[in-house]
Parts: structure tokens; C-alpha cells; sequence
């Protein structure tokens, strides 16, 4: 067994683990948030994506122990003080899911794009999310969302949305 | 899935890594970024006793032209090797190559160096290493040492490194004046390995190509290099001409199998496509000035 320590949304978690522990079932089975979905959970699908230390990666595909200290976001911690992140915004607005199941994966790496990238083109948008299936949308309104996210996070005074 | 059980070691320095080496020999497997070793310890494919993490060993995250070569870390993420300017720049073809691997969340934590140590004959880097003439340099416990690409890549699955190597780094050699590189792969969808990829790199003369890299991904048991292809292709002009005959001398070079990503011929007929882009793009490059 190993300890060992994570950030998820700004509160630590820690426990006696055995190394084989994915991330992801530490997220799901110990911290108990099961906004992070398990999909394919062969690395393709993309349901599982976090962010650790600001940048996505599949949490089916990492052990808890190999980023033991890491700050993960998950879904959950997007909204804050009961407001919805702009992302969250802009997939509620533009209709950016109909399952769900998809859909914290993609507004973590659409956030994590446009951190990086604030004014991304349509390109750039597909991809980025062309590590993060959808079965349902065509992906058309998911880009929309992260679109219109964007132009939500450039005019922060215009929506009164936050930008953290 | 989850992994069968083992012991899991984050060293912290080169010599604690290569002692744990020795100790635990063919038990252990080293992880680089661990996008291809955990998918396989899931599906039962690899089951290490002993799991040596590198990420905490210092050194291994370099990335600079040094000694006339770009010195790549092991370590060193396919989404640096994609977003540096000094390799977009002076290195396309591996930035063709980098681009390609997985998809964009999985090169967030995938490494050059574990792509080439893993030896899948289906993974990019290989050959583009080959077509770019490449050198790995690994650390074991009697010291350090060179090995060309070529004799690196043994077998599917299988470098020449020893039990106890560790690779540490990768050697391109600097580009010389007129000299380009391209990767141009076929795959059904994002994140597929290839039906078929070619790596190219030229470096011309005047109009006449007075140096080339060829090399082919995903068929054959490791990633080959296309020599009669090369050797055809120095000292003549990029005619159309040219370019159809060092396809088809590259068509001969693969070994594919028929399976779910197509039939032999098929994908042979993919290889000679393959080059004749990959060789117009390379000497594109190389005749465009800075590459």
C-alpha cells in the first residue's frame, strides 16, 4: 500500500492505496466524485479526462500514486459560489450535450483550451476535443459551446460570468 | 480493467533508478509517461512485478541543439515536442510525427522517449528516428552509450537496450542547408494507429537530392528502413519520375499483413502513395530555404 495525497477541487484527499489504483477510481471510489466518468476505459473515449496541474489527461490511463500531490479539477469544481463556469454556461446555452455522458470530459478540455488559447478557431476546437468521443451530438453544438464559452470568458463584464 | 499487483518505485535520481534495475532485472519495467505500458498492464499484456516510474529522475527533460545535434530528454512530452518553436522550425518531421500519436489528451503525458523504448512497430516516432538517422544514448551500469536507431529497434516489442539500460536521450542530427523532413501517416480515424506512415528527409543539392532518409510505419514486425528507396533516390533530380521509382522501391521495402486495417497489397499501395507525399513534402521544404 501506498499513500498517497491529491487536491480535487481545492480540498485534499488522502489514503493508503495499492499502486494499481487508477486515478480515476480514486476520484470515483475514494474522494466519491462521480462526475468523472469511466467510458471505453481503454484511452480512447475521453469521458475520464481531469485536469492535473491545469492540463487534461485521461485518468483511466494513470496511476493515483504516479501524480501522488498533483491539483486535479474535476467537473465538480467548475461552478463556484453557484455559479455555472462559463463553459458549463455555454453547453447549457447551445444544447453542447444530449446523454451527458461525454460531457465533463469535454468542458474540461474545452477549459483547458481556452485558458491557453482565449479566441480559438473552429479548427482548433475540433482539435482539441479530438481526443473526447460523443455518441449522440455530431459534435456540432459541443463546438458551439466551447465557442460561445469562449466569448463568454473574453467579455467577462458582459455576462457577469465568472472567469476562474 | 485494473492492473495486477505491483511494487511501485518513483526514484529519485539516475543511480537509485538503475540499482532498482539490477535488483529487480526482468521483473521490473521502467514507465515513462505510461500511455502505452498501463492500457497493456490492463489488459494482462504486461504484468511487472516491479514498476520503476522515471518521472522524478532529473535530467531527463532536455530539449536544445547542442553539439550539432537536437538533444531530445527521454522524458520529453509529444505536446512539448509539438508546440516547441525550435522544432517546429528545424524538425517538421517530428513535429508531423508528434502530432499524429494518440490524440492531443493522451500526448499531454505521452513521451518521445517511452514511443521509441516501447518498440511498437505501429508507434510514429520509429521511423521518422530512422529517416532522420537518429542516435539513442542510454545509461546502465557500465556507463553510457550510443546506439544508432537502426540497431536499436530489434523486433516488435524489442529494442537492444539491456535489462538494466535506461534511454536518457535522443540525438537528431542538425539539419544541413537544404534539408527537409516530413511524416505523413494514414490512419481510419484520430487517435488509430497508421494502415501505413512514411517518414522522409532529404537534403538537396542544387535540384539534385544528395542525401535521403526513408523509413515506414506499421508494416512489417518493426519499423523499416526503405534502403533501396534512399540509395535510388541520391544524386537525381525530384522529378515526377524519380519520386514514382523510390515509391515503388519503398512498396518493396514493407512486410504487411493483412488485418483488420487492410490487406497486404493494400497497404502497400498505401506505402508508395505515402512516399511519393512524404518525399514531395521533404524536398518542398528543403529547397523552401530554412528547413
Amino acid at each position: 500500500m501506498t499513500h498517497v495525497t491529491l487536491t480535487i477541487n481545492g480540498e485534499a484527499h488522502q489514503a493508503e492505496v495499492e499502486p494499481r489504483l487508477l486515478l480515476v477510481h480514486f476520484i470515483r471510489e475514494v474522494a466519491n466524485l462521480t462526475g468523472t466518468h469511466i467510458g471505453c476505459d481503454t484511452t480512447s473515449c475521453g469521458a475520464c479526462t481531469v485536469l492535473i496541474n491545469g492540463t487534461p489527461a485521461k485518468s483511466c490511463t494513470l496511476l493515483a500514486v504516479q501524480v501522488n500531490g498533483a491539483e486535479i479539477q474535476t467537473v465538480e469544481g467548475l461552478e463556484q459560489n453557484g455559479q455555472l463556469h462559463p463553459i458549463q454556461q455555454g453547453f447549457f446555452e447551445e444544447h453542447g450535450l444530449q446523454c451527458g455522458f461525454c460531457t465533463p470530459g469535454m468542458m474540461l478540455v474545452g477549459k483547458a483550451l481556452l485558458e491557453q488559447n482565449p479566441n480559438p478557431s473552429e479548427a482548433e476546437i475540433r482539435r482539441a476535443i479530438s481526443g473526447n468521443l460523443c455518441r449522440c451530438t455530431g459534435y456540432v453544438n459541443i463546438v458551439k459551446a466551447i465557442d460561445s464559452a469562449g466569448k463568454k470568458m473574453r467579455e467577462p463584464a458582459a455576462t457577469g460570468a465568472p472567469t476562474a | 480493467m485494473i492492473p495486477p499487483p505491483f511494487q511501485y518505485y518513483a526514484p529519485t535520481s539516475m543511480s537509485e533508478a538503475l540499482s532498482l534495475l539490477q535488483q529487480h532485472g526482468a521483473e521490473s519495467k521502467l514507465m515513462a509517461g505510461g500511455q502505452s505500458l498501463i492500457p497493456l498492464m490492463k489488459l494482462r499484456l504486461a504484468s511487472p512485478n516491479h514498476l520503476i516510474d522515471l518521472q522524478k529522475v532529473p535530467g531527463l527533460t532536455t530539449l536544445e541543439e547542442r553539439d550539432g545535434a537536437l538533444v531530445i530528454g527521454a522524458m520529453v512530452r509529444e505536446a512539448t515536442l509539438e508546440h516547441s518553436p525550435l522544432v517546429r522550425q528545424r524538425y517538421p518531421g517530428i513535429v508531423e510525427a508528434s502530432e499524429v500519436v494518440a490524440d492531443p489528451v493522451v500526448r499531454n503525458f505521452a513521451t518521445l522517449g517511452g514511443n521509441l523504448a516501447h518498440a511498437d512497430p505501429a508507434n510514429d516516432h520509429p521511423a521518422m528516428m530512422l529517416a532522420l538517422r537518429a542516435q539513442m544514448v542510454a545509461i546502465g551500469p557500465r556507463g553510457q552509450r550510443r546506439i544508432s536507431v537502426d540497431d536499436f529497434l530489434v523486433d516488435t516489442f524489442e529494442t537492444s537496450l539491456a535489462p538494466d539500460e535506461v534511454l536518457v536521450e535522443i540525438h537528431v542530427p542538425q539539419p544541413a542547408p537544404h534539408s527537409g523532413s516530413a511524416y505523413v501517416k494514414f490512419e481510419r480515424k484520430v487517435g488509430d494507429y497508421a494502415v501505413a506512415a512514411v517518414a522522409a528527409q532529404v537534403t538537396m543539392n542544387g535540384d539534385v537530392c544528395a542525401q535521403a532518409g526513408l523509413a515506414l510505419t506499421n508494416v512489417g514486425p518493426r519499423s523499416l528502413r526503405a534502403g533501396a528507396a534512399q540509395q535510388f533516390l541520391i544524386g537525381k533530380r525530384l522529378d515526377d519520375q524519380t519520386i514514382r521509382e523510390a515509391a515503388r522501391l519503398a512498396g518493396d521495402a514493407a512486410e504487411p499483413t493483412s488485418d483488420l486495417r487492410g490487406p497486404a497489397e493494400y497497404k502497400r499501395a498505401v506505402v508508395r502513395a505515402l512516399t511519393a507525399r512524404a518525399l514531395r513534402k521533404a524536398a518542398q521544404r528543403a529547397t523552401g530555404g530554412a528547413n
